[in-house]
C-alpha cells in the first residue's frame, strides 16, 4: 500500500471543500491543509476504520480553525470601524443554490453536505463532525428547512453579521 | 403502527433505511401529502447539490495537492513514525523513484484505474455520464475522444450488465471508464487508456490497490484495467471474459 490510500480521497475532498468554502482557491487551501495534517497524523488512523470519515473529520477541524481565525480578523476590523455599520443582508436574490448554501450557518452546511452531497451515513457524519447522531439530525432538518426558505425567497430578512 | 418521526423521513429521503423500515415509511407517505412533499423536496436538494458540485470530481487534481502528499513529509516524521508512515507513503515514493520509468508507467495504470474505481463505483446517482441505454452514442463518443475504436465487452454471462461510461482525465490524455453492475449492486469498471509509447502486448498482471483488485494488460496502443472490490479469483473470471472478447 502506498500514498494511493490518501490519494483516492482527493477528488471527493475537493468536491466537499468546494461546496463548503464556496470559492475554489479557498477550497483547495482547505484540502491541502487537510492532506498535510492527515499525513502527519496518519499513524493515529486505525487501520480498518473508514478512512473517508477520518479525512472528513480532519477537514472539519481545519475548517473550524479557519472560521475562527477569520472571525477574529473580522471582529478586529469591525472594532476598528467602530461597529457602526453591520453588513446588511443582500436583497432577496437567492434563487441561486450556491448563494443560498453560503448563507447557511457553517455547522448546518457541513451536515447537509456530508449527507446530501457526500452520501455519508448519519453515523459517519456524526463521527466526522464529533457530534451525536441526534445533533446531526436536528442540524440536517434545520439546514433543509433554511435552504428551502432561501431558495424560495421567503427568508426572513435576518441581519447577517460577521460576528456571531 | 408507531408514528413516523421526522428523523425517519430524512433517513428515508437519504436512502439510509433497510427494506422493512422503507416499506413502513412508504405506507405512511401514501396517506401523508405533506410528508411526501417534504421528502420530494429534500431529495431535490440533494440532487441539486450533486449536479452543482459533481463536476469537481472530474477536474484534474492541482499539482500542489498532488505534491502535498510527497513533499510535505519531512525527514523527522520518518524517525517519529517510521513504521506506519514510511511503509505507507515514504517507502512507496522512494522505491518508485528507483524503478525504471517504463515500470512506473505500467504500474501507474492499475493505480489510476483503482483511483477512478474508488471515486465512481460508490456513486449512487451519477456513476456514469452516459447510460447503457445510449450504448451506441457512448461507444462512438469515447472512441472519438480516445482516438481509437473501442469495444464494449458483454458480461451478461458473468452476471454483469453495462451501466454506462464516462470520460476521465488521464496523465496522457483522455481515458474511458465503462461500468458494470451485477444484481447485488457489485460494480466493476473497465478503464481504457491510450498509450503513446511503442505498441506492444503484455500478459495479464494483477495488482492489489488497497481493497480494490485490478487486472491490467496492454494491447497494442491501449492499456486496459479491470477493477473491482472483489477477490482475485472471481475478478479473474471476468477479466478472462473481457480479454477474450476484445481479442477474438
Amino acid at each position: 500500500m502506498d500514498s494511493a490510500e490518501i490519494a483516492v480521497h482527493i477528488p471527493r475532498l475537493r468536491r466537499y471543500a468546494r461546496a463548503l468554502a464556496g470559492d475554489s482557491h479557498r477550497a483547495d487551501d482547505l484540502v491541502q491543509d487537510t492532506l498535510e495534517r492527515a499525513l502527519v497524523k496518519f499513524h493515529l488512523w486505525r487501520r480498518g476504520s473508514d478512512m473517508r470519515a477520518w479525512m472528513f473529520a480532519i477537514m472539519h477541524n481545519v475548517f473550524v480553525n479557519q472560521l475562527r481565525q477569520r472571525r477574529e480578523t473580522a471582529l478586529d476590523e469591525a472594532t476598528e470601524a467602530g461597529l457602526e455599520s453591520a453588513p446588511r443582508a443582500d436583497p432577496l436574490e437567492l434563487r441561486d443554490l450556491e448563494a443560498a448554501l453560503a448563507r447557511l450557518p457553517a455547522e448546518q452546511r457541513e451536515v447537509l453536505l456530508l449527507v446530501g452531497l457526500e452520501q455519508l451515513s448519519y453515523a459517519e457524519a456524526s463521527q466526522a463532525l464529533g457530534i451525536p447522531v441526534g445533533t446531526v439530525m436536528s442540524r440536517l432538518s434545520r439546514a433543509r428547512e433554511r435552504l428551502r426558505e432561501l431558495m424560495s425567497g421567503a427568508a426572513p430578512a435576518t441581519n447577517l453579521t460577521l460576528v456571531k | 403502527m408507531s408514528p413516523v418521526t421526522q428523523s425517519e423521513l430524512h433517513a428515508y429521503a437519504d436512502g439510509q433505511l433497510d427494506e422493512a423500515q422503507r416499506l413502513r415509511i412508504e405506507a405512511h407517505l401514501a396517506q401523508d401529502q405533506r410528508a411526501t412533499e417534504s421528502v420530494r423536496l429534500w431529495r431535490e436538494q440533494n440532487e441539486a447539490l450533486r449536479v452543482l458540485y459533481n463536476p469537481v470530481l472530474n477536474e484534474p487534481v492541482p499539482q500542489r495537492l498532488r505534491a502535498a502528499r510527497a513533499q510535505r513529509v519531512r525527514w523527522p516524521y520518518y524517525a517519529l513514525a517510521a513504521g506506519a508512515l514510511a511503509a505507507s507513503f515514504g517507502l512507496g515514493w522512494v522505491l518508485r523513484a528507483y524503478q525504471s520509468e517504463r515500470v512506473v508507467q505500467l504500474a501507474a495504470l492499475p493505480h489510476s484505474a483503482a483511483v477512478a474505481y474508488a471515486v465512481y463505483a460508490p456513486e449512487v446517482r451519477h456513476p456514469v455520464e452516459v447510460g447503457a441505454d445510449q450504448q451506441d452514442h457512448l461507444v462512438k463518443w469515447l472512441s472519438k475522444r480516445l482516438g481509437h475504436e473501442l469495444k464494449v465487452p458483454l458480461l451478461t454471462q458473468q452476471g454483469f450488465e453495462l451501466v454506462g461510461g464516462r470520460l476521465l482525465p488521464g496523465g496522457k490524455g483522455p481515458v474511458a471508464q465503462f461500468m458494470y453492475q451485477d444484481a447485488k449492486g457489485q460494480r466493476i469498471t473497465l478503464y481504457v487508456s491510450r498509450r503513446d509509447a511503442e505498441p506492444r502486448d503484455t500478459a495479464f498482471r494483477f495488482s492489489q490497490e488497497d481493497k480494490i483488485s485490478v487486472f491490467y494488460w496492454i494491447d497494442g496502443t491501449l492499456g486496459y484495467a479491470l477493477s473491482a472490490e472483489m477477490d482475485r479469483a472471481r475478478l479473474l473470471i471476468v477479466a478472462t471474459a473481457v480479454y477474450r472478447q476484445l481479442n477474438p
